[in-house]
């Protein structure tokens, strides 16, 4: 590898992180909505993908047709997992809480591998044409794709929380659950919607991976990784999401090249976000842009 | 039911209320429970040339023989519900959460290897790495002196990946891809090698890990633990040092994984660096959850339970193999996705409905017993 490879692995960087940006944002919903760490974020993208994937080659529909189908599908699975699962141990110490969502991760990654098989399966072609030119790189439309479709999410996440009746509602919920009882806001809808935008985010995120990559359990992995950009950021700050998902993303990247070329250490770029993750919550856990929780007794 | 406390239970001194055993019986049910248990191998041992055309043993002492692969659950159920009893005093005694289990236990299993290695008697080779698997937990508990809850999760997260990741690059540590071998432990004229012989080392570390796990409860340090779990705020304000506790509760977790860790290795006589992935950390909390949080026999159930499942799976798969659903399904192809769902399941079911585990059902039937038939 040479400096010139430096440019495209950095664009890559910020392709790649801009993704986590999004996931981590989903991620980051669920948590002030409902106060719950969800550990199967990663399992949404896995579902998202495979369903997604299921329709375009099973049932044969075009993409855009069934990449509809797939979000109607993850509202409908975000809401029966909030409503199934999550509801009856509202109340339940945090321990509890976590250790559902992981055990609803194994129960999705084990169901996806016996339903589909262990070996990534490519999606059909969505472009008819291989790369598009760039400001002189070379870039797959793919990626494009991927860039604008984070962008779009981004924008509809900072016009839902801004403008709309839910949005408001939703922060409301987060900011003080008995004051937003009170003044009429249902709080069960509200903990059922922010389950259903994080599926429904994770899994057109899951479909973008699926589509770049090949579908397969690997994707539950972009659930993990969404950690340290969550930490970076502050876990209830959706501006230190994408953040912290775009600075993870070009890390990784740069700590790949930089072990290709001068530490030669290798596996660099899965686990440096790791070692980011340990040291940040070392010096500031609450993160860049996180509240910091102040207990009074 | 030897473990029923007597009507009138009259505790007259602080002493009598910290015993661990309420009434004489009970003291002499656990003896009497580990006794059958060191007999369980007896008919094996000593029997062990007379074996049937068929593999099994012949006569009376037959019907006692639970076979090599029984006798390979239990070592499993032994060191497993060490490893969970472990997780049990950080996760259940002192609040605080850790993803990164198995890692610690894997620490411990190379360490005993690679001890071993360089000259160390295996039974000075396992307390040895659990000491040092102790010191690895301190340094990834660091964090935990500032942190709780889900913030500790996370880091434990990040523990796990790192530690496996370490596993794969030491090579002088673990051997690389190729594993490390390891050997029995022996003393001088007994070599502990098979099931039958291997399982009293397990036993006796059994023995002597829940009974120190039960009388550091009773003391100064472990009731401290309790009340940092139960409202640190206050445990702060009564003169706990929040930072020493937490971090103390880290490294007897790690040193109690370390240990069966180092179990696990000279069972099996060898370790790869694949076998301690987040699957099996998250057994560990599974075992922990199942088996009752902040229970002490409660690890041992859920080790049990644990061990259980997957031959329960793999019983009924074969009870259903070459039937209509078998064929379906394709069970038999994919029972390890089966079992990967089982405990995923299993786990979500016992925090929704039994979220005490299996420990507070034990206490349920026993005062169902004790109360018949006037329960009410």
């Amino acid at each position: 590898m040479s400096e010139s490879l430096l440019l495209p692995l950095l664009l890559n960087g910020l392709i790649v992180g801009a993704l986590y940006g999004v996931i981590a944002m989903s991620f980051v919903l669920i948590f002030k909505a409902s106060q719950v760490v969800n550990f199967a974020q990663g399992e949404f993208l896995l579902v998202g993908a495979w369903v997604c994937w299921y329709f375009l080659t099973t049932w044969q529909l075009p993409f855009v047709l069934g990449f509809l189908f797939t979000l109607v599908f993850m509202t409908v699975f975000g809401i029966i997992i909030q409503v199934v699962v999550l509801r009856p141990l509202i109340g339940e110490p945090i321990i509890s809480v976590i250790m559902a969502t992981i055990g609803l991760g194994i129960f999705f990654q084990a169901l996806m591998k016996w339903m589909f098989g262990v070996f990534a399966q490519p999606f059909p072609p969505i472009f008819p044409v291989e790369r598009v030119n760039l400001l002189g790189l070379e870039v797959q439309p793919v990626y494009l794709l991927s860039l604008v479709m984070s962008g779009f999410i981004m924008a509809a996440f900072g016009w839902f929380f801004a403008k709309s009746k839910y949005g408001l509602a939703m922060r409301a919920t987060a900011f003080d659950q008995q004051v937003a009882q009170s003044l009429g806001i249902s709080i069960s809808k509200v903990f059922a919607m922010a389950w259903a935008i994080a599926a429904v985010v994770s899994g057109v995120a899951g479909v973008i991976v699926g589509v770049v990559n090949g579908v397969s359990s690997a994707l539950s992995f972009y659930g993990i990784k969404v950690f340290p950009a969550v930490i970076l950021g502050g876990l209830d700050s959706i501006l230190g999401a994408i953040i912290g998902g775009l600075v993870i993303g070009v890390l990784e990247n740069l700590a790949q090249y930089l072990d290709a070329e001068y530490l030669k250490i290798g596996n660099m770029y899965a686990i440096a976000p790791f070692y980011v993750l340990i040291i940040v919550l070392l010096i500031k856990p609450y993160g860049l842009f996180g509240t910091k929780n102040i207990e009074r007794v | 039911m030897v473990a029923l406390t007597p009507a009138g239970d009259f505790r007259a001194s602080y002493r009598q209320d910290m015993t661990l055993f309420p009434t004489r019986n009970s003291r002499r049910g656990v003896w009497l429970g580990v006794l059958l248990l060191a007999l369980l191998p007896l008919p094996a041992l000593l029997l062990g040339d007379v074996v049937d055309e068929d593999g099994t043993l012949g006569g009376l002492l037959g019907a006692l023989d639970i076979g090599r692969y029984g006798m390979g659950l239990l070592i499993q159920i032994g060191f497993l519900g060490i490893a969970a009893l472990g997780l049990n005093i950080l996760v259940g005694f002192t609040g605080q959460i850790s993803i990164g289990h198995a890692a610690f236990f894997g620490v411990g299993a190379f360490a005993s290897a690679w001890l071993h290695e360089h000259g160390v008697p295996v039974f000075l080779a396992m307390p040895l790495a659990g000491l040092l698997t102790a010191a690895v937990g301190l340094v990834f508990g660091l964090p935990a002196t500032r942190l709780k809850g889900l913030y500790l999760a996370i880091a434990t997260l990040a523990a796990q990946f790192i530690i496996e990741d370490f596993f794969a690059r030491a090579q002088w540590f673990t051997g690389g891809v190729a594993g490390r071998m390891t050997e029995p432990p022996s003393l001088p004229g007994i070599r502990f090698d098979g099931e039958e012989a291997y399982f009293y080392v397990v036993l006796g570390a059994v023995v002597i890990m829940f009974a120190a796990a039960a009388n550091l409860m009773r003391t100064r340090d472990g009731r401290a633990l309790v009340a940092v779990r139960d409202h640190y705020l206050s445990a702060e304000m009564m003169g706990i040092n929040l930072a020493y506790y937490r971090t103390l509760s880290f490294g007897i977790a790690s040193f109690y994984a370390g240990v069966a860790g180092a179990l696990y290795a000279h069972h099996l006589q060898f370790v790869s660096v694949e076998a301690f992935n987040i699957l099996f950390s998250i057994q560990f909390l599974g075992m922990v959850i199942i088996g009752g949080l902040g229970s002490i026999s409660g690890s041992l159930m859920g080790a049990a339970f644990m061990v259980a499942l997957p031959e329960l799976v793999q019983a009924g798969a074969d009870a259903l193999a070459n039937g209509p659903l078998d064929h379906a399904l394709k069970l038999g192809a994919n029972i390890s996705f089966l079992r990967e769902m089982v405990i995923g399941a299993t786990i979500v079911l016992f925090l929704i409905f039994e979220p005490d585990g299996l420990a507070h059902r034990w206490r349920l039937i026993k005062a169902y017993w004790k109360l018949y038939p006037y329960s009410h």
